[in-house]
Formats: structure tokens, sequence, C-alpha cells
């Protein structure tokens, strides 16, 4: 038996986000864990939606989020597509004047020198139609692969930000195949560690998730239930905004809910493209009330984060 | 005299606002100089990914002094109305003089104004024209109110070699700004550090060692060079492609090619797939071998110095991302052709064309008719053109249109070549064309048959509904479908009554007739395309209308003007128009008068003397002519030329308004018919000088 991984463990996946934890940690990010929801994207988790809103003058925050893209998954033949991956995501609010070369400085802690590589910052408008959101930025180019996204929020919930929050999104998956040089994400180091010692690649961890998933996705998901879930989140999610005490962030994690649970039903292939727009309209109608009442309570001393302050 | 330079400075800018962007500051700052009255030559100016430069010479170190007197209100006009006049002035009650003049007191103002040093006024001028300059879409960003189009972090304003101080304020707070400079920047990774500004001129030679090409022009040239070069020595080309490299010299400020090469097996791959890959997502230039087949090579345009090194590392990089994007456009593409072109029908009764208008699948069927009647006009095969259209849109729902909307047509033409005839194969590809005035026009008549009845499918539908193109709003490129029938079939001198097509066309939907707003909006194309020709604009006007006897054939009324805009430029054709403008000028003048329409017989017994009777004798032979076709119609406008002789000869020697009535009406009826006879071929009132 020979030792099979000569990969410098400083470009494992795992290594790369710690790495990207502690450097932004360096930055004053405060470093959160992923929300404990199922969500298509980074940009859900509330210390991004909803924080991005209301009133922390300064928020700056980082975390891995794992997101589920349902109709992406595919039965885990596909080397480059999966319903299951991560993002590292970066808030700071407001965004700093020297937020490209805090961003270039990260790309240098994970190993791609931008004196070494091809780096662009190329237009590329962001707009999230379930939350009402939208912001101004580029895709980031290493060598004409794209690492990052890079957003100026201009909008949430259909509420303008102000101070406006920069959000960096990087698909992780893509980031580190690009920094191993592997074209199968499966093959992905996941660890650094030699497989005869037991190391494992990203397909040993995932890949029989992403069969399961795709037959859950596609097939198998029950979609009657999934319809009554749908109405179940909206109803519960309006009846917690609605009472004499709203109570955005509970509120907030039922529209996660519905939006997820519409991914779902979109990829099980039960929603018609004349009904789409309106399950869509439906989300973001929830997303806007949950982010009016968090910025409403931040207006109060009912916020849970003022009366911390206040009492201590 | 002195230059003021201006360079705004900040983060990537996206490249297709840029040189818009530029002329724009470039104008704006020249008219506020003038304005000022500080004068100024004609600017220059620069853009690229982090900034855009103006440099204004001729500019006034001064305003010139203002001496002026302007006479107010009366002494003992209302409050209002002297407070007014002192406002507008800038002088206060004391300083105005009450004159007595003729029509009573008088307020006066004399302002002796002394002109303020332009350093003095062009810092606020240049704040202010940033604060209101314009962009397709802007943003807010840190704690800001101001908007840029991404953020603006350095403002470098230089006057008569001179740093001018000012700020520009980014918000309410104070010191929220930015402050005025004369430091640029060098390229963000090859020299990050400050660069001092001085001249307009001095502007490249200042930034060339900081690794910025200023000069878009010499950004382009200098790709076009070295890509030229690198494939020049593979005995290759590079493909021709001006929207990219348009793009591509607003994505770098030290541009810097690199050739890689697209590995084998995807070369079998359609060649539009490969270019698109590369180009939309990719934003790489193709290569071509001698014989104009895709070569297995891309060239990227890195914003980097030539480094062996690193040049490996970044075509590696390209490499692999490119083989991914392929791989996903091969696994479409596999999926694509795995069925027939014809599998894909029944999915498109799930797009839905336009609310009210059906869904493709019913633009197919209706296409498929309405092509089969076109082709049996123009002399298509029409069985093939029945096909051709039914199977036109199907590559809407491949799995290659989904991922490359813009490679629609294409992909069904690849697709059908595999269970269709060539010719039907060629009409799909095709049928989109012409997309645009540039574009080139199918003369191929199955091609031609499909074309026009997609465009004219889609115009029947949308104005038979009454979703019109109002001003600049054109959801639908009605326009562009009406310039593109106009287009198929003037320059493949098609046959056509397009009455008889619309009518078709109107069959297949749910609504009874065709528009009546659809032939005068063709004609509206029309008469843009005939002067775009260079026809005269009255002359287009004459014969484009709604009642020529064959307004719904455009064949018909180009030649007819283009023969009357020959005529019109003899003397024969000068003459006649004298003779016409003569004859209708008494002829409306006695009309009105006698509240009577003169158009009725001669009588050949009232004719006196030789002119009048030779006169009534050419009309007669005119007369007989049959104006059917455009032959017809063309000749006859040539005869009428030689009307002017007998026209002159009669004015000369008659006098219309005879003393006797009768004689009178029988003149004017003769007038009557040469005016008849001219206008079934173009409403000559029309025509000018």
């Amino acid at each position: 038996m020979t030792s099979s991984s000569s990969l410098d463990r400083r470009k494992s996946f795992q290594s790369i986000i710690l790495t990207l934890q502690q450097y932004w940690a360096d930055q004053g990010c405060v470093i959160l864990q992923p929300y404990d929801m199922e969500v298509g994207a980074g940009t859900f988790h509330p210390a991004t939606t909803l924080r991005s809103l209301g009133p922390d003058d300064v928020w700056n925050a980082a975390y891995v989020q794992p997101s589920r893209r349902p109709s992406d998954g595919r039965f885990g033949d596909n080397p480059n597509r999966l319903q299951h991956y991560y993002q590292f995501q970066v808030i700071m609010k407001p965004s700093p004047a020297n937020s490209q070369d805090l961003y270039l400085g990260s790309l240098k802690a994970i190993g791609l020198d931008p004196m070494n590589h091809d780096i662009r910052f190329v237009e590329d408008d962001w707009e999230s139609p379930t939350l009402g959101a939208a912001g101004l930025g580029w895709e980031v180019w290493c060598d004409g692969m794209e690492v990052s996204q890079f957003t100026y929020f201009q909008q949430v919930g259909g509420i303008d930000c102000d101070p406006v929050p920069v959000e960096l999104t990087y698909g992780l998956e893509r980031l580190v195949m690009f920094i191993q040089g592997v074209d199968n994400v499966y093959d992905l180091d996941w660890d650094g560690v030699p497989k005869d010692q037991g190391g494992k690649v990203y397909g040993d961890i995932f890949h029989g998730a992403e069969v399961d998933y795709s037959h859950h996705n596609f097939d198998r998901a029950n979609t009657a239930m999934l319809f009554q879930h749908f109405q179940d989140a909206e109803k519960e999610c309006a009846s917690l905004l609605g009472a004499d005490h709203p109570l955005p962030l509970p509120a907030y994690d039922q529209c996660m809910k519905a939006s997820h649970i519409f991914n779902l039903l979109d990829a099980r292939g039960v929603i018609s493209v004349a009904e789409r727009q309106g399950y869509i309209g439906r989300v973001r109608a929830l997303a806007k009330g949950c982010c009016e009442a968090w910025v409403a309570q931040g207006k109060t001393k009912n916020h849970p984060d003022q009366k911390d302050l206040a009492n201590g | 005299m002195a230059e003021l330079f201006l360079e705004v400075f900040g983060e990537e800018i996206p490249a297709r606002m840029q040189v818009a962007a530029e002329q724009r500051m470039a104008e704006t700052l020249s008219k506020a100089l003038k304005d000022a009255g500080l004068g100024g030559d004609a600017p220059r100016s620069w853009s690229g990914p982090r900034r855009i430069a103006v440099s204004i010479s001729g500019v006034a170190t001064s305003q010139p002094d203002l001496n002026e007197e302007r006479r107010g209100p009366r002494a003992d006009a209302p409050e209002q109305a002297i407070a007014g006049f002192l406002k507008g002035a800038g002088i206060s009650r004391d300083q105005a003089e009450t004159r007595s003049t003729p029509k009573g007191d008088f307020l006066f103002a004399v302002i002796n104004k002394k002109g303020q040093a332009a350093s003095d006024v062009i810092p606020d001028m240049i704040s202010g024209l940033l604060a209101q300059f314009s962009w397709p879409k802007s943003m807010r960003w840190g704690r800001g109110k101001q908007r840029w189009v991404r953020p603006l972090h350095r403002i470098n304003v230089i006057f008569d070699g001179k740093p001018l101080a000012g700020t520009m304020p980014l918000s309410d707070q104070a010191d929220d700004q930015i402050a005025f400079g004369a430091l640029s920047f060098g390229h963000r990774m090859l020299s990050p550090q400050d660069v001092p500004l001085t001249t307009g001129d001095a502007y490249e030679d200042a930034l060339a060692p900081h690794f910025v090409m200023v000069d878009r022009q010499k950004r382009i040239d200098h790709i076009t060079a070295t890509m030229a070069d690198m494939t020049a020595s593979e005995n290759r080309v590079v493909k021709d492609d001006q929207g990219l490299m348009a793009e591509v010299a607003g994505l770098v400020e030290y541009p810097h090619p690199i050739m890689g090469t697209i590995q084998d097996d995807f070369m079998s791959l359609p060649q539009e797939i490969l270019v698109v890959s590369m180009r939309s997502h990719q934003k790489y230039f193709a290569v071509l071998e001698q014989d104009g087949k895709l070569a297995p090579r891309f060239i990227t345009i890195a914003n980097m110095t030539p480094d062996a090194a690193r040049d490996d590392m970044i075509r590696a990089g390209n490499e692999r991302v490119l083989s991914a994007r392929l791989a996903d456009a091969r696994f479409f593409w596999d999926q694509d052709r795995a069925a027939p072109l014809e599998s894909g029908l029944p999915r498109l009764k799930g797009i839905t064309f336009f609310e009210g208008l059906g869904s493709m699948s019913d633009k197919a069927d209706r296409m498929a008719k309405l092509a089969g009647v076109i082709a049996e006009k123009i002399g298509a095969d029409v069985n093939a053109a029945k096909r051709a259209a039914l199977l036109a849109k199907a590559d809407l729902v491949s799995e290659t249109v989904g991922e490359f909307p813009e490679l629609q047509g294409i992909i069904g033409g690849y697709l059908a070549a595999f269970d269709e005839s060539e010719a039907v194969a060629t009409a799909i590809t095709d049928h989109y064309r012409p997309e645009g005035p540039q574009d080139t026009v199918p003369s191929d008549p199955l091609t031609i048959a499909v074309a026009l009845a997609d465009k004219i499918d889609t115009l029947t539908g949308f104005f038979g509904i009454g979703e019109l193109p109002t001003g600049s709003k054109d959801p639908f490129a009605l326009r562009r479908a009406a310039l593109g029938v106009l287009r198929l079939v003037a320059q493949n001198n098609l046959d056509l009554r397009l009455n008889e097509v619309f009518t078709e066309a109107t069959k297949g939907f749910s609504f009874e007739k065709s528009s009546d707003e659809l032939l005068p909006f063709l004609h509206d194309r029309l008469k843009v395309w005939l002067r775009d020709q260079g026809i005269r604009h009255d002359v287009v006007t004459a014969v484009v209308r709604m009642n020529d006897s064959r307004h719904d054939d455009l064949v018909h009324l180009i030649s007819l003007a283009q023969t009357l805009a020959d005529v019109l430029t003899s003397d024969d054709g000068q003459g006649l128009m004298a003779g016409y403008r003569r004859a209708s000028n008494i002829l409306s003048a006695e009309e009105k008068k006698d509240k009577a329409t003169y158009n009725g017989d001669v009588n050949k017994d009232l004719l006196q003397g030789d002119a009048e009777q030779s006169l009534f004798k050419e009309v007669v032979t005119l007369s007989e002519y049959t104006l059917k076709s455009t032959d017809d119609m063309v000749a006859q406008i040539n005869r009428l030329g030689q009307l002017r002789g007998p026209i002159d000869a009669f004015f000369d020697q008659t006098t219309v308004n005879d003393d006797d009535a009768n004689i009178r009406v029988n003149r004017l009826n003769l007038l009557g018919k040469i005016r008849g006879l001219m206008e079934i071929l173009a409403d000559f009132s029309a025509i000018e000088g």
C-alpha cells in the first residue's frame, strides 16, 4: 500500500473553510455556524437577510451555509452539479471602502495569489425574486472561473438598505475544485488525509446522499403533503407576524420553510410555468412581511438585542 | 487659456457602460464650462474598467466681467413683483435705481459683476456634474446617499497644471466625502500605488509604467495585433467579433491575449455551440482554420503582463473551465440529438406565445398553414414549406436552446438535418432572419416562405389583439418583424399582395379580420427604408399611400418611388411638375369658388385652338393605357413627362377662365383629367420644389 495523497493539506476542502473563517475573523467578522434549516443559498440565513436591515449600525459576519437546490440533483452522475452544496458567506455592513482588497486578501489566504492568476471583476447584478432583494456587483473570475459573487445590497424584502451591506459568496466546491485542480466534484480531497490512512474525498461523504436525495427530489417527495406544508408555513408566518407582538425571527423560519418547499415542488414538476410566478410572489410576500416586522421591532425597545444591551 | 483635466477612479465599471459614460462626461463638462462663460476646445476623453478621464484645453482662467442693465417693474408695482425682480437680479431694494421713462417710473438694476476665477468656479461645477451624472443602473455604498455605477474612490481635478481643491459629498455626514486630488492609481495587481497626474497630454505616459493602457483604441489595437500574430504562426485567423472586442476592451487595463486549446473530443459539437459557449460565458475569441472551420483554439484576454509561468497557469485554468462548460453543453446536445426534432412539438403546447395568441404549438400550426400559402404564391415547395414551418420552433424546448437562447433556429437546423431534407433544415436555421437591419436576408424561396410566415403571424396576431408598439416601446419587436417582412419582400422582388397574406394569417386567430393599422405600419417602415435608399422624402410620401391601387404590393411601391424619383431629376419631370402645379392651383381655386369638383367629361366640340386640342389628344392617348401592373404604371410615369410641352403651350395660348361659362368648365374638366391621370400614379401634391 502506498500513500496515495500528495495533496498539500492546506488545500483540502475543510482547510479552505477553516482558512476563510480565520481570515474573516481576523477582519473583525462574527463567525457564525450554518443556520439549522434548509435554505437555497447563504443569503437566506437571517444573519444576511434580516441583519442587512434593522437596528445594527455595523454588522460583520461570516459563515458556511449548506445550500439546497433540489432541481440541481443529478443522481451523483454530474461532475459539476449537486442538489446540496456549500457556500461560504461574508456580509459586511456598511460595506467597507476597501471591500475589494479585503476580498482579494481572502483569495491570497487560500492560496490564490492574485499575482499568479488573472482576476477579473465582471458585471453581474444580483436579484432574488423570492426575497424581494437586489444588488449590484460582479462575479469574480479567476483564470476564467467564476469563484465568487460580490454584491452591494440595495434592497432586501423590498426595503432599501441603509447603510449598504456588501455580500461575498464563495461557491466552495467550485473554488476548491479550482484550487485542487480537480475536474470532478466527487474527487475533491476533503481532509487532506491520504486515502490509505482513511482519508476522505467529497464522494465518500456525499455521493450516496446525492443519489438518494435526487430520487427524493424528483420522484418520491410527497407532493400533497408538501402543498399542505407550504400552506401551513404561509399561515404560521402570517400568524406570527399578525399578533400584537410580532415575532419576526420565528416568522422568518416559516418563510424559509415555504421557500424550500416551493423548490421541492418545483423539482417534482408539479408547479406549472403559469403557477410559478404566483408561488414566488407568495414567498416574497412572507419575506417582505418578516423584514418589515424586523425593521419595526428594531425601532422599539422590544428588540431582543436592544433589550440585552439595555440590561447589560 | 488653460487645460482642465478630470479623472474619476473607482471600482470596476460594467464594460457595456464605459464608452457612453465617457462621452456623456466629456459633453456635460464641456457644456458646463461654456455655460459658465469659460469656453474651452473640443474635449478629449478616455475610459476603462476603473477610470474615466476628460481633458479640455482652451479654458479661460476667469469668467468675463458682467455689465448688464435690466429694466424691472414699475416703481409702484406690487411688492411680490418687485421682490421677484430683485431676487432675479441679485440686488437689494437700495441698489435698484428708479428712473423716469415716458411710460412712468421704473426700477432698474445695474449689474456690474466681476467674473470669478475659473479655479473658484470649477470645483462646484464638477461636484455638481458628478452628483447629477446618470448611469443606466446606479447604486449606493457604505453609508453614502450618493449614487454611482459602483463605489467611486477618487476624483482628480487639475486646472492649469495645478490640482484644484474641492469635495464631493457622499452623504449628509460632514466627513463622508471625496476630496479632490491629483493622484491616480496603477493596475490593481501589477502596480497598486498612487500615480501623480499633471495634464491630459501626459495622462497616457503617467499610467503606462503602472500597467494601465488608458487609450481604449490602443488596447483594442494591441489585442488585435497580438491575436493576429499568435494565430498567424499556426496559419489560422481570429474569428472577427467586434461586439466581443468592445466588451473585452472594457474588462482589462493591461490586455494580454493568451491562447489555449479546446479538447479534441469537443470538436465534434456543432461549431455554433462551441462559439457561443466560449463567447457568452467566457468572453473568449474563437479561431478559424483557413477554410473557415473552427480551430481547436481559443483566446482569452488576461489583465496581466506576459510571464511564462503565470501564462501557463492562466491558460491551464481557462482550459479547465472551458472543458467543464463544454462538457455541460455536450450533455445538453447529446440529450437533444437522441430524439428527432419533431418529438419536441407536443411540448410546445406548454409554452405560451402570448396571452390571447395561444401557445407556441398553436403558432407552429398557424405558421405551417401560412407558409404553405406563401410558398404557393412565391413558387416554393409547398409541402416542404409547411414541414419546415411546423418544426421551426421545436428547438425552443431543446436543452441546448434552454442553455443558449441565442442558438434558437440554429439548433433546430442541426437537429432537422438528422431526419429532414436539407432544404427544410436550412429553412429552419435561417427563418429568424433578417434579425436586424444589418443581417443578411435569406434568398432561398423555402426559407423566405417560412421566415415570412413567422413574422407575419406575429404581426397579424399582436395587431389583431391591439398590442401595438407605442413611442419607443416595442416589447415584441414588431418594428423589427415588419422591417424583416419588408426586406424579405423587397430584396427578393416578391410579387406578393400583403392583404391577401394578412387575411390568410388571420384565419388562425380568434379575431375576425386583420387590423387596419397593420398595412400603414408596414408603410411607415417602407418610408424609412426608401429614404435610407436615398429616395427623396417627398417622393416617398407621394408614392407610399393607402389609396394606391396596389398599396399592399411593396415591390410595386418601391418601383414607383424609384421611377418617380428618376423622372423628377429630368427636365421633362421638372416641367411636368410646373404644369401639374399650374393646373392643380387653378383647379383648386376655381373648385373652391364654385364649390364643385371638375372631373367631368371633356366636350370635344368646345375645344378652342391648337394648343387646347392637342393637349386633349395627348390626354386621351394617355387615358387609354391600362394601368394594372407595376410596369404599366412605371411606363405611364415616364410617358407623363411628354405632357410637359402640350401643357406649357396650353397655358401660353389659352385663358382657362373664359367669358363663356361652358368653355371655362370644359377647360377645367380638361385640367381635371390631367390631374386625375397623374394622381392615379402618385400624390403629386406632396412633391416639393
